[in-house]
């Protein structure tokens, strides 16, 4: 050992594998809602044929289409992931996760990948319906994928159907019960629902930010107003789905969640503090404010229900970082309020007729674009940080799954995902923001084709183009 | 009944990882190919002809890698450990190079423009050259102890893992110049044919110097290639390579689109037929095997009924998509990318 003692190998494989899912998740989250939103706006356009509904799905291809890959390239690093820096949790739970990963990328990333080929490129090949269905079935692909990979994290969050084996490795003795484990369909509908929400914020500022500029585009306020629907219904149906998926976990990891309230004693009338600073090593929350009785009523429903706190518990299962789950836990509870604040006020200027006139309340939901990204960001952190010190809850610990790796090399390669991470994925967001940023337009084109963007609100022509090697079908112009 | 189901997993995981190398092969191939054509008008053409499928060929290393914890998860365990420098760099090369895929049609100027060019053929040589040198630390062999790696993190460094990054660099390449032989024309298709004539030379050049450097490794290898009878059954794979190294050179010189990434795709195939005979049973040399590596039989069992249903799909619709954007790719195509 030298002077300089670098971290373990493991807070460094934690610290590479919180940098990684992080910045991966962000794309998923963001594309799950926006696949959906495209099929939504697709089917619209064929059923209705105003072309304003094509112009918004062409805008929102283009995004789609940057987020989409920048999240498959770092889902591919994902999926090697538990091999180089967890490979002993990686042999010890394959018999159980490994299925489960299998059938995501064979009922889900196939599907996608294949698509959106079509999906971004198809539309005067295959004609409008059947590129509404590949459209259908990107999103589709999006859903199934969030299905296998939420079941097999919800396994690490409350085991069962298994057998441990002598040997630490487990062992499959029900899939039923494996899939379907006791957090799982919580833990999905919590999930799929806070995608959408992020992209309802996302497409809600970018609305926003248009009807800023110019109130009558049309493009914008089609956009604004089904994110505000979006919102209106979906936030506070987030807040009821939140809850159940509270009391589940307070079901089966009565840690993570006496974490996230920095309830030390096991009491009635339990409060739900509003700040804090829980102290692990003193045993209470410094400098709790709270609201008495409310956190009986959420996680029992009983105004005076008993509810166990940390010290009932060995201290040994104590959630290692207790102030970065009870704060993660604020910070997502408060953008969900926020989130529901912004429906209501939708649904009020919509009901007076003014909700692409008040520019107050366009600037709210400009603020509030990034609201769902962070919100998701720390309700994984909430949950993950909340299992440990386990990868497997109750049953393997995190020090005990790390690859034999020495520390050199986990942080050099630590160091390479930050700075490759900050350096592509910063300028791809970047070029997202620009997107963002551009106004959206009729006859708005598709992806770029290779020529120079075209100048905004020139129609392209399609006799000037060269002649397609297809040949043969008209090209689609978008309807009347 | 649990021997039965690995065998069979065993040849769905090497088909999957076949089918990887030269589907993504074809279009790292056009990323090595980069330097060679400096135009901006041909590489948009260039990566026209593999942007509605890329995607989908790169979920191919998905699945081997995810198949490979599902069904195998000892090797999964202790392979990734093992190459872990040069895994990691893979994945960060084709961090960059997905992004850039992307980037390069929006980029505002032309300095961005040359920026992410650069990154589209730094990422393609480097997961080339990666990959190259994980298939050479694999086939030189991989200490395990117990269940874990027990060498250092730098074993997979040695001059045969060199020579195999550099091989597969040239076959990509080769992949690469053969398909566009086929989806392009004019120009950029005449220059094609002659890069595929250098590097279908570099290519079976390589081939023949990691052969004959492969029996200097382990006298299991010289068991299997050199030593009667076992010679009789891999004899014909050599000579099989130089009949169609022959058909490949005929069908340049007779400008045949589609034939030269046939007989490319080809020496691919019967490299890996060498090396799987060089390896079986083997999946982690030179002690574990498949049946060593195998997962718990109900996973095994499990994965194979969706897969079986699932694989033939998977098939069905990716050879729709291509099939769907067959034809020539020119300068301006709308519909592309």
């Amino acid at each position: 050992m030298t002077a300089f003692t670098l971290p373990s190998a493991v807070d460094l494989a934690r610290t590479q594998f919180a940098l990684t899912i992080v910045w991966h998740f962000l794309f998923p989250a963001f594309t799950i809602g926006l696949a959906s939103f495209l099929a939504v706006l697709e089917g619209l356009w064929l059923r209705s044929g105003k072309a304003v509904y094509l112009d918004a799905y062409r805008y929102w291809l283009k995004v789609f289409a940057v987020a989409f890959a920048m999240g498959v390239v770092s889902g591919l690093v994902m999926s090697y992931q538990f091999g180089t820096n967890w490979s002993v949790f990686a042999d010890r739970t394959a018999p159980i996760l490994g299925p489960l990963l299998g059938y995501e990328v064979l009922t889900a990333f196939f599907l996608e990948a294949g698509f959106l080929g079509v999906m971004l490129f198809g539309l005067e090949r295959v004609g409008p319906r059947l590129h509404f269905l590949a459209t259908c079935l990107v999103a589709f692909g999006t859903l199934t994928s969030a299905f296998w990979i939420l079941s097999a994290n919800s396994w690490m969050q409350t085991p069962t159907g298994h057998v441990l084996g002598p040997d630490g490795r487990f062992a499959p003795a029900d899939w039923w019960a494996i899939v379907f484990n006791p957090s799982f369909p919580y833990r999905f509908a919590h999930t799929v629902t806070g995608a959408y929400l992020t992209t309802a914020m996302i497409v809600g500022a970018v609305g926003a930010w248009h009807l800023l500029r110019e109130r009558a585009n049309p493009r914008a306020r089609v956009m604004f107003s089904m994110a505000m629907w979006m919102a209106a219904i979906v936030a506070p149906a987030q807040l009821v789905i939140g809850d159940m998926h509270g009391a589940n976990s307070y079901e089966h990891q009565p840690a993570k969640v006496a974490a996230m309230e920095g309830h030390f004693e096991t009491q009635r009338r339990a409060p739900a503090y509003l700040f804090g600073w829980p102290d692990a090593a003193a045993g209470e929350t410094r400098g709790a404010v709270g609201i008495p009785g409310l956190a009986s009523l959420y996680l029992t429903h009983e105004l005076d229900g008993e509810v166990r706190g940390l010290k009932s518990l060995p201290r040994e299962t104590w959630p290692t970082n207790l102030p970065l789950v009870f704060w993660s836990f604020r910070i997502m509870v408060g953008l969900g309020l926020l989130m529901i604040a912004l429906g209501l006020g939708s649904l009020w200027l919509r009901q007076r007729g003014r909700l692409y006139q008040t520019a107050l309340f366009h600037r709210f939901a400009v603020a509030m674009g990034p609201s769902g990204l962070i919100a998701v960001t720390a309700g994984w952190t909430v949950t993950e940080t909340g299992r440990q010190p386990f990868t497997v809850y109750g049953l393997l610990r995190t020090a005990d799954s790390v690859s034999p790796v020495a520390a050199p090399a986990v942080a050099a390669s630590l160091a390479a995902f930050a700075v490759v991470y900050l350096a592509v994925f910063g300028a791809g967001i970047w070029y997202l923001l620009h997107l963002f940023n551009q106004t959206p337009h009729a006859h708005e084109p598709g992806p770029p084709t290779g020529q120079p963007i075209r100048t905004a609100g020139i129609t392209p022509a399609p006799s000037l183009d060269a002649p397609r090697p297809g040949g043969g079908r008209p090209a689609i112009q978008p309807a009347e | 009944m649990s021997l039965d189901l690995t065998l069979i997993w065993a040849i769905l995981i090497a088909t999957a990882v076949f089918l990887y190398v030269v589907m993504d092969g074809f279009d790292l191939g056009i990323g090595i190919l980069f330097p060679t054509f400096p135009e901006k008008a041909d590489r948009d053409v260039m990566v026209n002809t593999v942007a509605p499928v890329w995607d989908g060929n790169e979920t191919w290393l998905i699945l081997g890698g995810g198949g490979l914890f599902a069904v195998f998860p000892l090797a999964y365990a202790t392979l990734l450990p093992a190459l872990y420098i040069p895994i990691t760099l893979m994945l960060l090369a084709l961090v960059f190079r997905g992004v850039a895929f992307e980037m390069r049609f929006r980029a505002a100027s032309a300095r961005a423009q040359t920026a992410w060019d650069a990154a589209f053929a730094l990422g393609s040589y480097g997961a080339a050259f990666c990959q190259g040198i994980c298939l050479g630390a694999l086939v030189q062999g991989i200490r395990v102890e117990g269940r874990a790696y027990a060498g250092g993190w730098w074993d997979w460094l040695t001059p045969f893992s060199l020579l195999t990054g550099l091989a597969l660099v040239a076959g990509y390449a080769l992949l690469g110049a053969c398909w566009l032989i086929w989806k392009t024309e004019g120009v950029l298709q005449l220059r094609a044919f002659r890069l595929a004539r250098a590097l279908g030379f570099a290519t079976l050049f390589a081939i023949a110097a990691v052969s004959i450097a492969m029996p200097f490794l382990s006298p299991a290898f010289r068991g299997r290639w050199l030593t009667w009878p076992a010679m009789a059954l891999a004899a014909p794979v050599p000579l099989l390579v130089a009949a169609l190294g022959w058909r490949f050179l005929a069908a340049l010189d007779r400008r045949e689109e589609v034939a030269p990434f046939l007989c490319s795709l080809g020496f691919f195939l019967l490299s890996y037929i060498g090396l799987g005979i060089s390896l079986f049973p083997m999946i982690v040399p030179p002690t574990v095997t498949i049946w060593d590596a195998a997962t718990h039989p109900s996973s095994q069992l499990f994965l194979l009924v969706g897969t079986v249903v699932l694989l033939p799909m998977v098939l069905a619709y990716t050879g729709y998509v291509y099939w769907l954007f067959r034809g020539k790719v020119t300068a301006g195509a709308p519909g592309y990318h």
